[in-house]
């Protein structure tokens, strides 16, 4: 990884804000999908493929090329955002998000898209396809770094935790799995539901290293990101506190936004808010 | 008479002819299979000594995961490995895998289609006095319903060996299905095994059945052939038909077509295994009267193999019956 300066930093700010904006347009022309999770995910997206990953879009197959396994499918139009901005497809294609004959399925489809490196959906099962990207690394030798991105709602599947045990017994220093702490899924809050707390002490048994960050400021998850690469004894978790629906007011923090898509309306306000940065600045579009 | 073109044991209807397990030939294929191509890799769920990936695993330390009792996440690394280059074998007991973790493999490796075989042991009945919680008698069914799934259901530990050897060379996911108990080993080196390809076993004369089964059952369908033959002047064709999907839809039609009366015999439920998959093809292609031997619907119980598969209705006498009363309702 580069090292990090202003200047970059306002280039990842306003590309996350980009996405955003991406992931908006995408629902509302979808008519349905996740609205909450993509947007709270942005900045995360964002450090990973415009900075964190080694990877080329022109050549997505790339042998040596760090792989990122989304384990919650169902934030896929962030993910597809982020893909095309990064150069995997083109921009245009986010409009047939979940329609017919569109390679940019409900829940991503590797065999469908350039740039997944696996299909996810039914949840839980993210961290051990990672750990079989690690250990096949490790075989081969190779260098590549593997990261899997999940939810904290997904903490509630056995199969996590059979996997987060597995990477402990073997010391996968060669994954890294971020949280996205954002405290909700479909039923209401996490600890209302089924809690997770303290999720922090339950990686740590499993013997993890953890880092807690603010998902929102890029210099925590890009430091993050680096301090994960420092350990050599154990797999990393980092535990992204992170704002459901991040930058759409009447989306952030409420539940019920975590799984539907914006009507004409609501896309409208929240397009005007991200454009303006909450009434920071006029937008030009205005 | 037996196909001599097969080569099939010349011992095989001597009492002593030797017996051994169809999981017994999984651990030498999968040895074979490592020692052929490096990239072949096997995971075990708190079962490699009785699912017999222990060879592979004293040989290829390296390359052999222990994953504890842990059969999801068994068969998601095995899909991550799969897709990263390896070719992965995961083994446990076919009720476990790919019972408890149907999702996992629909998702990561169907779907996916990630370079995984799944060998599912301790299928069928026969398992014994486990009792039936051990007894997977579904997992054709679950395995073949699945898009870019392959299934294999050899009938003898040699016929086991060749399917392991050939699931590795095949590219994406494959099922294999095993038995725990000894079973006769009336197949030899030189048979062949061409997955897809069903094989003539028994070839009576003007043959006015044909008998379809897969897996160790085929040695009771061969005797049930054989005693007709001579006790009752019924001649049968004995069909093994070790690869359920992509099934051989051309032999299964044609003999359908020359007999006029299909009986299938199979250690799993009549519903959705083998049975149901030759009627799929006779529906489709060749109309004909069929008679179901397999599990009527019903879980089993403890008790010894061989007495389990006679209450159960799929011994030598059952198979007898079933031909003689589709050949009543034959045109």
């Amino acid at each position: 990884m580069e090292g990090l300066h202003d200047k970059k930093i306002k280039f990842l700010e306003e590309m996350a804000n980009r996405l955003r904006q991406d992931v908006i347009k995408a629902l509302v022309s979808a008519g349905s999908g996740h609205s909450a999770g993509p947007l709270g995910m942005a900045d995360i997206f964002t450090a990973f493929y415009f900075h964190i990953l080694r990877h080329n879009p022109k050549k997505p197959q790339l042998p040596d090329r760090d792989r990122l396994i989304l384990s919650n499918g169902h934030i896929c139009p962030i993910l597809y955002a982020t893909l095309a901005r990064a150069g995997y497809f083109p921009l245009e294609e986010l409009e047939t998000l979940r329609k017919i004959n569109s390679r940019l399925q409900g829940h991503p489809h590797r065999k469908s898209l350039p740039g997944l490196e696996t299909t996810s959906g039914p949840l839980g099962s993210g961290i051990s396809q990672a750990i079989g990207f690690a250990l096949a690394a490790r075989l081969d030798q190779k260098k590549y770094r593997i990261y899997c991105l999940t939810s904290d709602g997904e903490h509630q599947e056995g199969n996590t935790w059979e996997a987060v045990m597995f990477a402990g017994k073997h010391k996968l220093n060669n994954l890294t799995v971020l949280v996205d702490r954002n405290n909700i899924q479909i039923d209401g809050f996490t600890e209302n539901v089924m809690p997770l707390e303290p999720l922090k002490a339950k990686y740590e048994a499993f013997n993890w290293h953890v880092i807690e960050i603010n998902g929102h400021d890029f210099y925590q998850i890009i430091g993050a990101v680096a301090e994960a690469h420092a350990i050599y004894e154990k797999p990393t978790v980092i535990i992204a506190h992170t704002i459901p629906g991040r930058g759409v007011s009447f989306m952030e923090r409420d539940f019920l936004w975590h799984g539907k898509p914006p009507n004409e309306e609501q896309a409208r306000q929240a397009l005007r808010e991200l454009r303006t940065l909450g009434q920071k600045i006029q937008s030009e579009h205005q | 008479m037996l196909n001599h073109i097969l080569h099939l044991s010349d011992k095989i209807f001597d009492p002593s002819l030797p017996q051994k397990p169809t999981r017994d030939g999984y651990g030498e294929g999968l040895l074979q299979a490592g020692e052929e191509n490096q990239n072949v890799v096997a995971l075990s769920a708190d079962l490699t000594e009785s699912t017999r990936a222990e060879a592979f695993a004293k040989k290829f330390p390296e390359r052999f995961f222990e994953c504890g009792v842990a059969e999801q996440n068994m068969a998601t690394i095995a899909a991550g490995l799969g897709v990263a280059g390896k070719i992965v074998f995961i083994s446990s007991y076919a009720t476990f895998s790919p019972g408890r973790n149907w999702e996992q493999i629909r998702t990561t490796i169907s779907y996916n289609d990630s370079n995984v075989k799944i060998a599912g042991h301790h299928a069928g009945i026969s398992v014994g006095p486990d009792g039936a919680t051990h007894q997977a008698i579904e997992d054709i069914a679950t395995m073949r319903v699945m898009a870019n799934m392959k299934v294999f259901v050899p009938c003898d530990a040699l016929e086991a060996k060749k399917a392991t050897v050939a699931a590795a060379k095949i590219w994406g996911p494959v099922y294999l299905r095993f038995g725990r108990e000894k079973t006769p080993l009336f197949t030899t080196e030189a048979t062949p095994f061409q997955p897809g390809k069903a094989e003539i076993f028994w070839q009576g004369s003007k043959p006015q059945v044909v008998i379809i089964s897969c897996g160790i059952l085929l040695y009771n369908a061969l005797i049930a052939a054989r005693d007709l033959e001579k006790e009752d002047k019924i001649g049968t064709i004995v069909l093994n038909c070790h690869t359920i999907k992509p099934i051989d839809e051309k032999e299964i039609t044609a003999l359908a077509k020359k007999t006029g009366a299909v009986v299938t015999v199979e250690e799993h439920q009549v519903m959705g295994g083998l049975g149901g998959a030759v009627a799929e093809v006779l529906a489709k292609h060749a109309p004909t009267p069929m008679e179901f031997v397999g599990m009527k619907d019903t879980f089993a119980e403890s008790g010894p193999p061989g007495a389990l598969i006679e209450k159960y209705g799929m011994g030598v006498k059952d198979i007898k019956t079933a031909v003689k009363r589709v050949l009543r309702r034959r045109k």
